[in-house]
């Protein structure tokens, strides 16, 4: 019996429903946890980066425009792929050096679907009708604020990344965000979910390469609403923050807890990327 | 001459006079009746899936035929392309001579002359636009005298469009005063008005310019130039429909409503049939009242026929393309 | 010049509706159906089975058992059983369990909704358009919920089930008042007992193959068929909780059976719902609602927009329009898919609405029907209109549940007010008008859980709904619904 050469696969950007390579053709070897070489891995540019902000605002209408409930069933069925795709995922995490790779998949899926159920729910539990001392029906709507860049934690690669980007999406933004460095695998096969997963091309982008030379872009993109600064290394959190003030972005750091805790999940992690929006009516015949 | 076919039925008939006048305007269109958005493209929507039954739709699509202006609109069309496309007008389908020819040619002032030499006793209408289509923004006597001229090359029917700017802009008595004029000048060649739809921005827009419009004596309402990017849509036909079915329990009068511009498949064609149906009814399923300017839907509707006639799907190549 | 040639005049047009029959051979129905309990199909032990049938052509479709009392508290029994394994699971696991009914629901969506047209008479359209999308979309919505309870209520305590529920459903929406029921009480990790209506049990025995399915644990839901005894068995078990779904009269009797025991209850009961056209209104798409609002599911409905009310300028215009519109209604085969009212859901039902439509003619008011053949077999009853009806009509006051419209007049908002308010249901309004104030007044001052401006009948898993006065207490849908499944004083019994 010969042995069976297997097919290599090519890891690749994720921008605007398709999988370019990066405009600068660079790309950067990707290490198991134990230094093996597992793959050669895109290495995104500036102009990627530009790509990418343009494809989320163009999407951006049509995504916020949807009916929750839509959203709602598009990100179930992500969690649906995901499922059907586990082995691959932790096979990922176990190169990444994930202690217990099964639990860390099933945490992903599960907290995906947590987060798919608060589609058609979030405007329940923080929007408000307003009891104003007048004739005035007045009512507060959370909608999303727009382009969300994220910058997906180092370590725990797939439930970092699921943890930023579906409490992002579920309300209606669109987003770029730039995978972990160091194990950028998981987040290129999640950029297949989703490829795979009717979610319109363009809500979510992928950027795989350096991170400290892409959050400086993505913050002072001034085309983009919000950054996720969850995974930026503490010695480039000031200056993000600075860049990020030219357009007034919403800036959100999730809180320190360990993610497969209960409490790493919440509906305020979406509303970190949510506006509210208060309308005043008369009433009067 | 053409070879003469089964062609569309034009009952003559005199084109309408206005019913108002100007200094009424600005009232016809306070008092048009609201439309609620939601609501109307609600019932378009579920109008758009009535299914018909074979021999109904075979009869449909002959009828959607019959109720075509076969246009083209394009500054490169030559005297070529109009003899070609008037030989598809009489004669759609060189293998089927019982396929009916279309109501009307609709096309550029230039080419008025060589569509009534190669009309001429086929059946088939001479419509032409005028009046400075598709913007209708030119000096106000130039264009006037070009839609004398159509009319005296020959033209049976002229599309003019309503002037947007005015209306937009609130003066509605001048509006009128202009469509009126065109009236005139069309003489006894009927008139269609476009009310340029996708540009309106409301349905409650649509409806105050169609009532406007019928106001001033147009024979035909007509939903889009085909220039710009929303043309004809159920909903915008619909909302033109009621308006038409209200205006003639008003007035007694019936006026008819072309829909133009972006409507290339069978399916389409017959799902305005059955807005027609359902809105105005039977009275309006002729010619007379009814017309859908497109270009490309003939092929399809050929082939559509002969799917129902020989039980398979057809394709393009058996078409002619002119 | 063109010359017209002289051609033949064209024949009146040829125009029909294709019969565009939904083929049933997706369906595939057994004889007959025992009872679902502890997760199977059981034989009664009443011994007795009755026949269900389609109303549109009395044929009989298969034959259901009859709960008897023992029956009912076998299936208290198995749903106690259950529950404390239900309650433990994680959140998050119940869950998937409910988001896997809905997903079941939309793939075989196709085959509930020819079932439901057959079993019950509605037409095709509606089934497959409304009840079942809908039905599918609140398995969805509160699956969503099971693990976010505490959002829900903040800083009551911690939510804990009520325990174990009996929920009597009707047979106007009989999926759909189904998931409105079981959804909610599995998210919030209730066990129950179900009893669809005596003549629409089919699609509820299909959700219990759906359950099993999805593996739903044994127990969790159990189906009771049966008719009236049935329902008073259920009632009177020892369940935690009472949800009930249909007639007034029904509903105060089960408030009686109920009283002094400590027992949850909600009642969704009926409604003589007012529709409100102003002179402004955009008068098309009134006429829309109108039509909708009493001829949706043949005016078998309790939110049903059965008196309209016309500011007297628009009067005339609107009559005409709704007359005109009556005139394209197609009465006919539920499973056609060109049909807009469907079958009479059964003969009982045929002669109330006969018996009320008398009354109106005998008392007084105008009767409009359009000309329209009705199929031999089975029950139909044409869509009909009533002027000059007046407050003290019969038909203005009690709820005929059925194709009949009865029309008054009014001049001021006051008056309108008053006119809709004047009656002891209060489930539903709608408001006709342009003006975005008079809407946000009106909603103010209408006695009514529901009020729907510029359009009429829009459900959806996140709106609450339920009844003011007669028509009831309690709310489905939305967060509002979750609250009647949930205890925050430490814990199910």
């Amino acid at each position: 019996m010969t042995d069976r050469l297997e097919v290599r696969r090519t890891a690749k950007l994720y921008i605007g429903g398709a999988f370019p390579r990066s405009e600068s053709g660079r790309s950067y070897e990707v290490t198991t946890h134990a230094g093996e070489p597992l793959a050669q891995v895109s290495q995104a540019s500036r102009k990627d980066l530009r790509e990418a902000v343009v494809a989320a605002r163009s999407a951006f209408p049509a995504w916020s425009g949807a009916t929750a409930y839509l959203r709602g069933q598009i990100l179930y069925r992500v969690a649906e792929m995901m499922e059907g795709r586990r082995a691959q995922f932790e096979a990922e995490l176990a190169d990444a050096g994930a202690a217990d790779p099964a639990r860390g998949v099933s945490a992903s899926i599960d907290r995906w679907v947590w987060y798919a159920g608060w589609a058609d729910k979030l405007a329940q539990v923080v929007g408000a009708t307003n009891p104003v001392a007048g004739p005035y029906f007045n009512f507060t709507l959370p909608e999303p604020t727009g382009v969300v860049g994220i910058v997906a934690p180092g370590n725990q690669s797939l439930l970092g990344l699921v943890s930023r980007l579906a409490p992002a999406i579920v309300s209606g933004n669109t987003t770029v965000a730039i995978a972990s460095e160091r194990s950028p695998l998981p987040a290129v096969s999640l950029a297949e979910v989703l490829a795979t997963s009717d979610v319109p091309a363009g809500v979510v982008n992928v950027l795989t390469g350096r991170t400290a030379e892409l959050v400086p872009w993505l913050a002072s993109h001034m085309d983009v609403n919000g950054i996720d600064v969850t995974g930026v290394p503490d010695e480039l959190l000031a200056d993000t923050e600075r860049a990020a003030a030219e357009n007034v972005k919403r800036v959100h750091r999730a809180p320190d807890a360990d993610p497969f805790d209960e409490a790493a999940q919440s509906p305020y992690e979406i509303t970190a990327f949510t506006e509210s929006k208060t309308v005043w009516h008369p009433m009067g015949a | 001459m053409v070879g003469v076919s089964q062609a569309a039925e034009l009952s003559p008939r005199q084109p309408l006079e206005p019913v108002a006048t100007a200094s009424e305007a600005a009232r016809i269109v306070a008092r048009a009746t609201a439309v609620d958005a939601v609501g109307l493209e609600g019932r378009a929507a579920a109008l758009a899936t009535r299914s018909i039954k074979r021999d109904s739709k075979v009869w449909a699509l002959e009828l959607a035929i019959r109720c075509m202006d076969l246009t083209t609109l394009e500054g490169s069309d030559t005297t070529g392309k109009i003899v070609a496309m008037c030989a598809k007008a009489v004669r759609p389908d060189p293998l089927r001579p019982e396929v009916p020819g279309v109501a009307a040619v609709c096309l550029y002032p230039q080419l008025v002359p060589v569509a009534v030499e190669q009309l001429a006793g086929t059946g088939v209408a001479v419509a032409s636009v005028a009046g400075g289509f598709p913007s209708g923004l030119g000096p106000l006597d130039a264009r006037l005298r070009e839609i004398a001229d159509v009319a005296a090359a020959g033209a049976d029917e002229i599309d003019i469009v309503l002037n947007r700017s005015l209306f937009l802009g609130g003066r509605y008595a001048e509006a009128f005063e202009e469509l009126v004029a065109a009236r005139e000048a069309a003489g006894s060649a009927h008139l269609k008005v476009i009310l340029e739809a996708g540009e309106l921005g409301s349905y409650d827009r649509v409806r105050q310019a169609s009532m406007l419009a019928m106001a001033a004596g147009a024979d035909f309402i007509k939903t889009s130039t085909g220039k710009i990017s929303v043309n004809a849509t159920l909903p915008n036909a619909l909302c033109m429909m009621e308006a038409a079915r209200d205006f003639h329990r008003q007035t007694d009068r019936r006026v008819g409503v072309k829909v133009a511009g972006g409507v290339r498949r069978s399916k389409q064609s017959i799902q305005y049939l059955v807005l027609v149906h359902e809105t105005l009814g039977p009275d309006w399923m002729t010619p007379d009242l009814f017309r859908i300017g497109a270009s490309s839907l003939l092929n399809d509707v050929l082939m559509q026929l002969e799917k129902e006639d020989t039980g398979h799907y057809s394709g393009p190549d058996y078409f002619t393309v002119d | 010049m063109t010359e017209a040639i002289e051609r033949p005049a064209s024949a009146a047009p040829p125009w029909e509706y294709a019969s565009a029959p939904e083929s049933t051979d997706i369906v595939r129905l057994d004889h007959r159906y025992g009872l679902f309990i502890g997760g199977e199909f059981v034989e009664p032990k009443s011994g007795r089975w009755f026949p269900t049938i389609s109303p549109s052509t009395e044929e009989t479709l298969a034959e259901v058992a009859e709960a008897d009392a023992a029956d009912v508290a076998r299936a208290v029994d198995a749903a106690r059983d259950a529950a404390p394994a239900w309650r433990a699971l994680a959140p998050a696991e119940r869950a998937k369990y409910v988001f896997r009914i809905a997903r079941q629901l939309q793939e075989r969506a196709r085959e509930f909704a020819v079932l439901e047209s057959l079993n019950g008479g509605k037409p095709i359209k509606e089934s497959r358009d409304v009840d079942i999308p809908l039905a599918a979309a609140h398995f969805f919505y509160y699956a969503g919920w099971a693990d976010k309870l505490e959002y829900a209520f903040p800083a009551r305590g911690t939510p804990a089930p009520v325990g174990v529920a009996g929920q009597i459903i009707p047979w106007n929406f009989p999926l759909l008042m189904a998931a409105w029921k079981l959804a909610p009480a599995l998210a919030a990790g209730n066990t129950t007992v179900l009893k669809p209506a005596e003549t629409t049990p089919l699609t509820a025995l299909l959700l219990a193959q759906v359950m099993q399915e999805a593996e739903l644990p044994p127990g969790v839901v159990n189906i009771v068929t049966g008719a009236g005894e049935t329902g008073a068995a259920l009632v009177d078990a020892p369940v935690d909780k009472i949800a009930f779904t249909g007639s007034t009269e029904v509903g105060k009797i089960i408030r009686r059976s109920t009283a002094g025991t400590g027992k949850r209850l909600t009642l969704e009961l009926g409604g003589k719902a007012a529709n409100i056209v102003f002179e402004d209104a955009p008068l098309d798409q009134a006429v829309e609602g109108v039509i909708n609002g009493i001829f949706f599911n043949q005016g078998h409905v309790c939110c049903a927009g059965s008196r309209l009310l016309v500011q007297e300028p628009v009067f005339d215009a609107l009559l005409g329009k709704l007359k005109d519109r009556l005139q394209t209604l197609r009465v006919g085969d539920p499973l056609d898919k060109n049909t807009d009212v469907g079958a009479i859901n059964s003969r009982a039902q045929l002669e109330k609405i006969e018996e009320l439509v008398e009354s109106g003619v005998e008392e007084g008011a105008e009767i409009y029907q359009p000309e329209c053949l009705l199929p031999e077999r089975g029950f139909w009853f044409r869509p009909t209109l009533f002027t000059g009806v007046s407050q003290s009509h019969r038909i203005a006051r009690e709820e005929i549940f059925g194709p009949v419209l009865s029309i008054l007049t009014f001049r001021t908002v006051d008056e309108a007010v008053e006119k809709a308010n004047n009656t002891p249901y209060g489930l539903s309004a709608g408001v006709w008008t342009e003006k975005g104030s008079r809407i946000l007044h009106m909603a103010q001052r209408l006695r009514a859980g529901v009020v729907w401006a510029n359009t009429f009948n829009r459900f959806d898993p996140t709106s609450p709904f339920g009844g003011y006065k007669e028509s009831g207490f309690g709310r489905e849908g939305g967060l509002h619904g979750l609250e009647p499944y949930l205890t925050f004083d430490g814990g199910a019994r």
